[in-house]
Order: C-alpha cells, then sequence, then structure tokens
C-alpha cells in the first residue's frame, strides 16, 4: 500500500490566481471588447405594480445610434426564465425577461435598446414612451397575503407560491411539557447583494455557434437555457465565466439579461453587449433574505430545550428567479434546530409574491435565517432563565460521540465537536473577564456586551438523491477532468466556477500531493464550457470542495493509480511496492533506480510498452455524486460597545473559532472568514434594502445602502478546530458561508446583551444607530437626558 | 462636439479627441482599452476605478477626460516597472489581500499614494485612508495586513537608499 505524500495540502500556498488580478490583465466581462458590437440598455419600469397600456417605440428608433428597439412582445423568442426547484405545490409564475402585459417591481424589463454605443442606447433608452395603468401595491410578505391584497400574477389567483411544512417529533408534548415559552418574532431584513463587479453579457455569433461570456457562478447552467430556450444545439453554445468579480449568490440564476444577449445576437448577426448600471443592479439583480419569522421555543427552567414552533413568512419579489424557493424552504427548515439535540419541531414556511425585487440565494441562503433565528431564541431562553447564554448552548448541544446524529429534522450531521470550538472561543475572546470589562465600560457612561453564537450549517450541496427527493430539479454532483500531456505537463478542469474562492490554488495543492509535484506545475481551468466536462454544476453554497475538489481529488487519484501501474510494469515490481512521491515512482527500498514521473507519461503516451490491456494516454474525467451532506460549525464571540448619546455600535472584540474540517490552504479558509463576517457585521448593524408602499427602492445606490467600510469594522481574531468529515476522502467540509451564518447573530446577541441592562429583550437589524438610540430612548429616557 | 486633449498614461503620451461628456473612466477603459480599471457604481462610492492623476489617487469617474488634459495618469497596468511588481502588489499577494481582485487595482493604486504620503500609518489611520473604496470579499482585514507589510518594506527601502547616499 503507497501513501501520498502530503506536501501542499494543509498549507498556505500563495494564490496562483493573484498575479493577472494585480495587473490589471484579468479579462473580467465588461472588458470584453469585438469589432462591430453593439450596446444595449434596458428601459426598466418605474413602476412596482401597473399594466402596459401601450408602448411606442419610434423615437427611440430614430435617435442616433441606434440599432433596434424591442419589446417584450417582440422578444419572446427567449422563452420564459427557468425555476430549478418544484417544491410541492409550488404556483410558478410565468417569468419573460421583458414584460409586455404588466410589470411586477419596479426595474422590471420593458423594452431593450440597441444601439452603436452604450452612450446611445441609454440616450435612446428615455425616448422609448410607456403608458402604464398603475395597479395597487404591495410589498410587504405578510401584507401581500392578506385578503384584498392586490394580486401579482393574476393567473395563479393568489400571492402565496407555496407552503412547505415540516413537522417532526411530539410538538404538542413539548409544548404541554414546557415550564416556559419564549415567544419571539424575528425579521431578517432584505439585503442586496452588491458584488463589486456590476453583472455583465456579451454574446457573439460564429456561423452556426454562439458564445456568451457572462459574470456567473453557474456557467453550465447558462449554457442548458441557451441552448434549450434559444433553439441552438447545446454543442454549439459556449458559456464563458472569465474572471468573475465577487457573486455571493447574485451571480447564481440564469437571469433575463443573459437571454435576451445571445438572442439579439442571433437576430442581428453582431456581438452584443449588456453591463449594468449600480443603480440598475439595486433593482435588477437578486435580493436576499427578506423572512419574518414568528417562534416559540418550549424549554425547561434548567435550561433544556423541548420543542421548537416557526412559522415563516418569505418575500420572493415579482417572480420566482431559479433557486429562490430552495433558500426560503430546503435551506431554511432543515437546519434551524442547529447544534442542539431538540426533540421537537414544527417549521410552516410560506412562499410569497410581491411587488418587489425577486430575491434569491444571498452568501448562506436560508442557513443564516436558521442560525439567525436559533442562536437568537437561545439568547433569548437564557435571559427568561438568567442562565449564562453559553451554558445553555452546552447543555442542549449534540455531544461529540453522537455522530453521525440524525436531528428531529431528518438531517444526518456528519461530524462535529461543538463544545470545543465554544470553549476554545470563550477562551480566545476571554468571555470569564468580561465582567470586569463591562463595569469599567460602564463607569465610562457607555454599554458594553458579549454575545456567542454556535452555529451548525449544511454545506457540499448536495446528494443527487436528496436534490431529488427534495425537489431540487438537477443533480448535485460535480466534475472534474485532468490531462496529462505527453511532456508532462498536467492540466485540470473543473465544473467549478470560482469568483474569488481560489480554486486555481486550491485544486493544483489537491493534485499536486497526489502526483508529488509542485502547485505551480498544475494548471487549473474554469469557466468555460468548451473544454470542461459535459456538466458542471457550479459555485454555491460552500460546495466547491468538498464535491468539486472532491471530483479533483478522484481524478488525481485515477491518474496515480494508472501511473503507478506503468511504473510497476516497466520496474518488473508488484503494484502494491511501488512508491509513488516527489515526482518520481520506485520500489520500496530501492529509491535510487527510480522513474521520473514525466517520463512514466511519456510511456503512456508512446504505448510501446504497456501491460496488456492498459489503454494509451492519461486522461480522467470524474463525476462525484457526494454520499452525505457536510455540516461546519464553531462558536463567534462579539463584543460591543455603544454610545448612549448616539446609539453608534462600536465592535471592540471580534472571536472567530470555526470547524470546516480538514483545511486545504489555510490562508484562503481565513479570507472567507473575514469577508463572511464582515457582510454579516453588515447585516446586523448597517444594510437593508427599503422599500415605500409604492414599490420604490428607497436605498436605491450606494449612497443609500450601508456597505461595510474598512473603518466600519473590526480586525478579527480567528482560530480552528479540525474534525474531519467522515463523507469524504479529504476530511472537507467547506467554509464559503460560515461566517454569514455564524457571526450575524454574535453581533446581535452583543448588542441586546448590552440593552438587557436596560431591558431590551430585542431588537431587529439592522442595528442602526437611530435603531439602537431609539431603543435606549424608549427604554430611560431620563438617564439619556442626564 | 469632441475636443483633444494630450495626457500621458503609464509614461506614454497620447493625443486624442474626446467627446467633453467623456469620464476620464470610459477613456482609460474604451478609448486606450486599459481594462484594469473597473467600474464598480455610478455614485462614486466603490472606487473600484482610482487611478493615480499626477500621482494623487483619483475615482476616474468623477473627473472628465477632458479635465485630464496635460496631467499624468497612473493605472494598474502602468504600476510594475521593469517587470517587477511594486511592493504594494507583491504585499497584496503576499497577505492575500484580494479575493475576486474586481476592487484591487483601485486599493494598490490608493495604497500607493496613501503611502507616499504617511509612510508608517497606523491600523485605525489605513482604515479611514481606504474607506472610499468597497471590497467585498475580504472584510478588508488583510488589505489592512497587505498595506501595514507594504509600508514597511517601503520603509526599509527608503532606509537603505539612505544609508547609500
Amino acid at each position: 500500500m503507497t501513501v501520498a505524500a502530503v506536501t501542499y495540502v494543509g498549507t498556505r500556498v500563495p494564490r496562483k490566481e493573484d498575479q493577472r488580478l494585480i495587473t490589471g490583465t484579468g479579462t473580467y466581462t465588461d472588458d470584453v471588447a469585438l469589432p462591430g458590437m453593439v450596446h444595449t440598455y434596458f428601459v426598466r419600469s418605474p413602476h412596482a405594480h401597473a399594466r402596459i397600456t401601450r408602448i411606442d417605440t419610434a423615437a427611440a428608433k430614430r435617435a442616433p445610434g441606434v440599432v433596434t428597439v424591442l419589446t417584450g412582445a417582440e422578444t419572446t423568442g427567449t422563452g420564459t426564465l427557468p425555476l430549478f426547484v418544484n417544491v410541492p405545490g409550488i404556483k410558478q409564475s410565468k417569468h419573460f425577461p421583458i414584460a409586455s402585459d404588466k410589470v411586477r417591481y419596479t426595474g422590471d424589463a420593458v423594452a431593450v435598446v440597441v444601439a452603436e454605443s452604450r452612450a446611445a442606447a441609454r440616450a435612446a433608452a428615455a425616448l422609448v414612451d410607456v403608458e402604464y395603468e398603475l395597479l395597487p401595491v404591495v410589498v410587504d410578505g405578510e401584507k401581500a397575503l392578506a385578503p384584498g391584497a392586490p394580486i401579482i400574477h393574476e393567473e395563479l389567483g393568489t400571492n402565496l407560491a407555496c407552503t412547505y411544512p415540516f413537522k417532526g417529533g411530539d410538538v404538542d408534548k413539548a409544548f404541554a411539557d414546557a415550564e416556559l415559552v419564549v415567544k419571539q418574532r424575528l425579521v431578517q431584513q432584505r439585503l442586496i447583494p452588491n458584488a463589486i463587479e456590476p453583472r455583465s453579457v456579451v454574446a457573439k455569433l460564429d456561423g452556426d455557434s454562439v458564445t456568451i461570456w457572462s459574470t456567473t457562478q453557474v456557467p453550465h447552467f447558462v449554457q442548458l437555457f441557451i441552448a434549450i430556450n434559444l433553439g441552438i444545439p447545446q454543442n454549439h453554445v459556449r458559456v464563458i465565466a472569465p474572471e468573475v468579480g465577487g457573486g455571493f449568490g447574485s451571480k447564481l440564476n440564469v437571469y433575463a439579461e443573459e437571454l435576451v444577449v445571445p438572442f439579439l445576437a442571433k437576430m442581428l448577426g453582431r456581438p452584443v453587449k449588456w453591463t449594468e448600471d449600480r443603480r440598475e443592479g439595486y433593482l435588477a439583480t437578486t435580493h436576499g433574505r427578506d423572512m419574518v419569522h414568528d417562534v416559540e421555543l418550549a424549554a425547561k427552567r434548567d435550561g433544556t430545550i423541548l420543542g421548537l414552533r416557526v412559522r415563516t413568512v418569505a418575500n420572493m419579489g415579482g417572480y420566482l428567479q431559479a433557486f429562490a424557493p430552495v433558500s426560503a424552504t430546503i435551506l431554511h427548515v432543515f437546519i434551524t434546530p442547529g447544534a442542539y439535540r431538540l426533540p421537537a419541531y414544527d417549521c410552516e414556511v410560506k412562499v410569497v409574491y410581491t411587488n418587489t425585487t425577486p430575491i434569491d440565494a444571498y452568501r448562506g441562503a436560508g442557513r443564516p435565517e436558521a442560525a439567525y433565528l436559533i442562536e437568537r431564541m437561545m439568547d433569548r431562553l437564557a435571559d427568561e432563565i438568567r442562565m449564562d447564554p453559553a451554558e445553555v448552548r452546552r447543555k442542549n448541544f449534540v455531544k461529540r460521540d453522537e455522530f453521525p446524529y440524525t436531528a428531529v429534522s431528518t438531517l444526518v450531521y456528519d461530524s462535529g465537536d461543538y463544545a470545543k470550538a465554544l470553549d476554545r472561543a470563550l477562551e480566545l475572546s476571554e468571555y470569564k473577564g468580561f465582567a470586569k470589562r463591562r463595569d469599567e465600560t460602564e463607569r465610562r457612561g457607555r454599554y458594553r456586551g458579549i454575545g456567542l453564537s454556535s452555529y451548525v450549517e449544511i454545506c457540499g450541496l448536495a446528494p443527487s438523491k436528496a436534490n431529488a427527493a427534495l425537489g431540487i430539479g438537477w443533480g448535485g454532483y460535480e466534475s472534474a477532468r485532468i490531462r496529462v500531456n505527453p511532456l508532462g505537463t498536467v492540466q485540470v478542469w473543473t465544473g467549478t466556477s470560482p469568483h474569488g474562492q481560489g480554486h486555481e490554488t486550491s485544486w493544483s495543492q489537491i493534485v499536486a500531493d497526489q502526483f508529488g509535484i509542485r502547485p505551480d506545475d498544475i494548471e487549473v481551468l474554469h469557466g468555460d464550457t468548451l473544454e470542461s466536462p459535459g456538466m458542471g454544476v457550479g459555485t454555491f453554497g460552500s460546495r466547491s470542495l468538498a464535491v468539486g475538489g472532491i471530483a479533483v481529488h478522484k481524478a488525481a487519484q485515477r491518474i496515480r493509480e494508472k501511473v503507478i501501474l506503468l511504473a510497476a510494469h516497466l520496474l518488473e515490481a508488484s503494484p502494491e511496492d511501488v512508491v509513488f512521491e516527489g515526482g518520481k515512482l520506485f520500489v520500496k527500498g530501492v529509491p535510487e533506480k527510480s522513474k521520473a514521473f514525466g517520463e512514466v507519461v511519456f510511456q503512456l503516451y508512446l504505448a510501446a510498452n504497456l501491460p496488456d490491456g492498459m489503454e494509451p494516454g492519461l486522461e480522467a474525467i470524474v463525476y462525484h455524486d457526494p454520499e452525505n451532506f457536510t455540516y461546519p460549525f464553531g462558536t463567534h464571540v462579539c463584543e460591543v460597545e455603544i454610545d448612549p448619546e448616539t446609539g453608534i455600535v462600536e465592535i471592540v472584540r471580534y472571536t472567530a473559532v470555526d470547524d470546516c474540517g480538514v483545511q486545504i490552504n489555510p490562508m484562503i479558509v481565513e479570507g472567507q472568514l473575514h469577508g463572511g463576517i464582515v457582510q454579516a457585521i453588515g447585516q446586523a448593524l448597517y444594510e437593508a434594502a427599503v422599500y415605500d408602499e409604492n414599490g420604490q427602492l428607497l436605498t436605491g445606490s450606494m449612497m443609500d445602502y450601508h456597505v461595510p467600510r474598512a473603518a466600519d469594522v473590526p480586525s478579527m481574531t480567528l482560530d480552528h478546530t479540525v474534525t474531519p468529515s467522515p463523507v469524504n476522502p479529504l476530511g472537507v467540509k467547506g467554509i464559503g458561508e460560515a461566517g454569514t451564518i455564524g457571526a450575524t447573530p454574535a453581533v446581535v446577541n452583543a448588542v441586546v446583551d448590552a440593552l438587557s441592562a436596560i431591558g431590551v429583550k430585542h431588537l431587529d437589524m439592522p442595528l442602526t444607530p437611530e435603531r439602537v438610540w431609539r431603543a435606549i430612548r424608549a427604554a430611560k429616557p431620563m438617564e439619556v437626558r442626564k | 462636439m469632441s475636443q483633444g486633449i494630450s495626457v500621458t498614461v503609464n509614461g506614454t503620451k497620447y493625443s486624442e479627441e474626446v467627446e467633453p461628456s467623456l469620464l476620464l473612466v470610459e477613456f482609460l477603459r474604451e478609448q486606450l482599452r486599459l481594462t484594469g480599471t473597473h467600474v464598480g457604481c455610478d455614485t462614486s462610492q466603490c472606487g473600484a476605478c482610482t487611478v493615480l492623476l499626477d500621482g494623487r489617487a483619483t475615482k476616474a469617474c468623477t473627473v472628465l477626460a477632458v479635465q485630464a488634459d496635460g496631467a499624468t495618469v497612473t493605472t494598474i497596468e502602468g504600476l510594475a516597472a521593469d517587470g517587477q511588481l511594486h511592493p504594494v502588489q507583491r504585499a497584496f499577494h503576499e497577505q492575500h489581500g484580494l479575493q475576486c481582485g474586481f476592487c484591487t487595482p483601485g486599493l494598490i493604486l490608493l495604497t500607493v499614494d496613501l503611502l507616499g504620503r504617511d509612510p508608517d500609518p497606523s491600523e485605525k489611520e489605513i482604515r479611514h485612508a481606504i474607506k472610499g473604496n468597497l471590497c467585498r470579499c475580504t472584510g478588508y482585514q488583510n488589505i489592512v495586513r497587505a498595506i501595514d507589510a507594504a509600508a514597511t518594506e517601503l520603509r526599509g527601502a527608503a532606509q537603505k537608499t539612505e544609508v547609500t547616499r
């Protein structure tokens, strides 16, 4: 038996991606410029809900530089936008890229202008004359369910897209046995993802074929639907996701523009480009979250939790985008019990249409909502029974010897040691010394609070059979292809589609260890449907490493096995006796008589001396279907100070101990956590997409929507525990979303803890200075006035 | 009505005809095809388009191309000299100060300007100095570390120059 000499996995290999990004030589979609290319500008509805009674494009068509102007009625050839999910009983709206009957949110497209320049297209867009008959508007999910609410899709007869119920254990008994029931309403405000690169699409016709560059996390899905919707054979559709400037779920879709732009290229026979303005992106790129939960937690006075009842209303906006119902249902419902032994659980989600921008996945997608829910409730319980929040958690944790653990939600948690991460986080954050720090702060006339969050998340989406059972209309596998060229150079294609995650580096580390070569000797390619395996599922849901990385690992193992077989043949030894390390193959104990990796590879292509039955060449394609999800976990501790005069919350200390199983590149793991935690701080303290009653987005630009800036956030202290996952050969779990999942409740718990001194039990996010100041005023007006 | 301008970009002098409404960032990206300068918003909030205009970090979406007439511009493409990365570029790489890379050119150029004026900023000063540039991936922590590392290296280099003199 030979063991891979592990050299690069687990080390901080600097990123291979960086060179082109720090020199400005990388190509993002908007950087693509082609001869004869025309530009598009979408005319978007200024109203949230209106019937289109007349649309006149004549003046726009006459404007300088305009090539054509098309309305919804003239672009039905694009077909409708896909929904990837078939949650039982879901009422799906027909979603054309350009509306022709009525508009359902502010920003819904009503026409597209094509011109020789972007400026000309934009100028002409103002000349498209649209007459609207205004309809009553509803922007709030709960109000959309009330009798008499305006109906967004008349053909459905209701705004309720579906009801998604789950029940496990004896919930009635749990509540009958309870010594107390903690009730809380929790609002998950709507967020705008804000990838810094705006979305962009370019399409070019080459004879019968079309090439599309797109800012996407899922190039293969975009390819599939362009082929299906536009009736182009799939082999004639090439989709390239070049450098992609962040996604966070907002580029995980098949968008209207991704169908319209190639449709126009096909129609006009010229290359076509569309790049969104940021304000356009705020209206027409998916938003995230937007749920309201009514929660009841049944417990005993000793802190033992008995049952949880949740009623969720999830606002989906004007249409169901590709994955939207998954975040609202599956990814929220099943993981809500979190890290705890919960005996009984009843959850029901109502998925609702409103006159707002469509919601879809946003970093964490359902799991931040779940973690926030349970982690706020654990703190509410601790507060009611006057118990240390750390001890309430510890008392209810699934214990380390209980894994694999079948939760009340039916999920089987792979591995964990929740108490260990908690203990380490408490130690690092000096939790014990907090009371002293608080007293010192209060003497200075400020409030100080500490907040915990012990999250568990579900990652590695997904076993294909689980997808099928849950109604997700596609497998959850991932693909990899490795080609070793005759001269020994190694190329790896992955079905994952990174947009900042550093797959080129991490996947190289995985392969390097199998071949005993350096990561720099390996080229990792992605985001191009031409040469990759036939299908790649893409990058989302912290799946890339736990599914795609494993596919790469397995493909490398296949190559390794074949190389060892041939080396054994050439060295006249048994394969079990062949050692493959440091780029060399030799018989155990005889390293001086070795064959170089490149030499054996060359022999595979010469094919003159292969063992019977061995095919020439050296190439492997693997589709890996995971056997189970993975369950990363950890504990975050946030400490805040609050100025009672201004309500400003300052995070004075942030500690996170995360466990994502085996780490391939700790540097990249930390980077993922830093970014995720700051996004979570953004949700907890600053960010909210706000509509007025007429469906106008009041936070319509980066001037009105507060993306965290460097001066808003602290440096964080990170540590980790390592509990390998047993569901894959590398023991990895995934880290992309842990930050947004773990951190939001820790920050809110800290702020509420600080204000608990004046009787505050809960505040909804974002905890802006105004909201905090008002809470302080309402609680102790005399004290604030001094 | 287009207008003639003369601008030195990355050491090359360009004499070009531009529309008066053309932004400097559009001039760089579309007319000179220097696409390392990015556009991330339309309200001068994100800083992805930051370049050095006569040595000062400037959001190229806030300047008209005609206003750059006679000026010297450095974009990310012009920062490495003789194939050698600038110490700030190297620090961003070594400290993992970038992920998707979209905000990175702007932040690197901003840092070059910052360290030219303040060679030894504290963490708080760094965070304050870069707050006009948004990054959604890194949480800023490794950007701050990279800037600190670059400052240390540049101070070392400056000292060496001092000694050899």
